[in-house]
């Protein structure tokens, strides 16, 4: 899944667990990717979703506002959702915007599945 | 471009010891406010009332009440000549200017930055001045998001940007927002929904007149949450109208008592 500055890999892990792989920019643009990913992620009966944020180049606050509805979403089908790879600048964002309180943070993606039950 | 990761480059890696790497910067580093936990008013501008901002911590969506709403106001700006970078240039130096009457915005004297703190001094009903605030979270040539801090009516944030759609420069207003406390809730429930539309409404019909427009304005609702958070049913406590209210109660007790701190200060 892509548009012009995004491209997103969904893949498996463990048998309850979806790792979204978000690789470039999430901004408004980024809705229809990450809802399609979203939908592609919970199609199995998953208990976690994983955001792998290793390859994010840039975010700004309606990419944030995309990840706090993707979170609601989750959160209505009784899912966790995990991030790892993000820099320390997105940490900080994370804490700013307070979504290190509903949104797991790890530092790998070992730790985030272990975290994730997988 | 890459973002902290390590040089991919072997020679590069072999130089680790000698050679000082720069520290890439992320390309939104410098749109982003840097990491505060509460707020702090620091030269509130005359004749603002600067209560219920100062200590408060910021909110977003996931800790305010209510139900979660995304409300969208746009206008095209047609027969504007007006790029996106312009009007955001011009809403941003003028943003109380857009703003209803009897509604009061107090930023920066430079416009808005991110990292800013801004007064708010709202007429609400029943002649109530409801005193909060706003902080700037994200500034860029073509948005800017304020975040609202605890007491305010809404927990979450506001996304103010113009982008190009068939040729013409559409400006837009984004809430991603909560009630942030039952009685809050309640007041949206009887007409705050209404009240709010109007509000933006209002800032977008004036910001297209300003640029020579005067198109309908376009809103979208989408109740992206319909759960009521009740263990943030405590959030009542910064609630900055009954605190406001209380202040407005005390003004008469406060002028009598003025002659007397006076002297005491002599």
């Amino acid at each position: 899944m892509t548009d012009n500055t995004l491209s997103i890999e969904v893949r498996p892990a463990g048998q309850a667990t979806s790792v979204i792989d978000i690789k470039g920019d999430v901004t408004a643009d980024s809705e229809d990717v990450l809802t399609d990913a979203y939908t592609e992620a919970s199609a199995q009966k998953i208990r976690a979703i994983v955001l792998n944020f290793t390859g994010l180049d840039y975010m700004n606050s309606s990419g944030i506002g995309l990840l706090v509805t993707l979170l609601v979403r989750a959160n209505r089908q009784r899912q966790k959702v995990i991030a790892y790879g993000l820099n320390e600048h997105y940490r900080q964002i994370f804490q700013l915007t307070r979504l290190d309180e509903a949104i797991s943070i790890c530092d790998d993606e070992a730790t985030a599945l272990r975290a994730a039950g997988a | 471009m890459s973002v902290g990761l390590p040089p991919e480059d072997p020679k590069a890696q072999e130089a680790v010891g000698e050679v000082e790497i720069p520290v890439a910067v992320p390309r939104d580093a410098e749109h982003w406010a840097k990491l505060v936990s509460t707020l702090d008013v620091t030269n509130a501008p005359e004749g603002a009332v600067n209560r219920n901002v100062t200590g408060k911590s910021l909110v977003s969506p996931i800790q305010g009440f209510g139900k979660m709403w995304q409300k969208t106001y746009k206008v095209p700006l047609r027969g504007a000549e007006a790029t996106p970078v312009e009007v955001i240039k011009e809403w941003k130096a003028n943003f109380p200017s857009f703003w209803p009457p009897r509604n009061f915005f107090y930023g920066g004297l430079t416009g808005i930055a991110p990292g800013d703190v801004a007064l708010l001094n709202l007429t609400m009903p029943g002649r109530l001045k409801l005193s909060t605030g706003v902080f700037v979270l994200f500034a860029d040539d073509e948005s800017f998001t304020f975040m609202n801090p605890q007491g305010h009516m809404f927990a979450g944030w506001i996304t103010f940007s113009s982008y190009r759609k068939s040729d013409v420069t559409v400006a837009q207003a984004q809430v991603l927002i909560r009630a942030n406390d039952p009685i809050y809730e309640i007041g949206m429930m009887l007409g705050g929904h209404g009240k709010e539309d109007k509000f933006w409404n209002q800032t977008l019909t004036n910001l297209s007149r300003h640029f020579g427009a005067d198109e309908e304005v376009e809103t979208q609702i989408v109740c992206v949450d319909k759960k009521r958070q009740w263990s943030k049913a405590k959030n009542v406590w910064h609630n900055a109208a009954i605190r406001s209210g209380i202040y407005m109660a005390g003004t008469p007790f406060r002028l009598m008592a003025k002659p007397f701190r006076a002297d005491k200060q002599l």
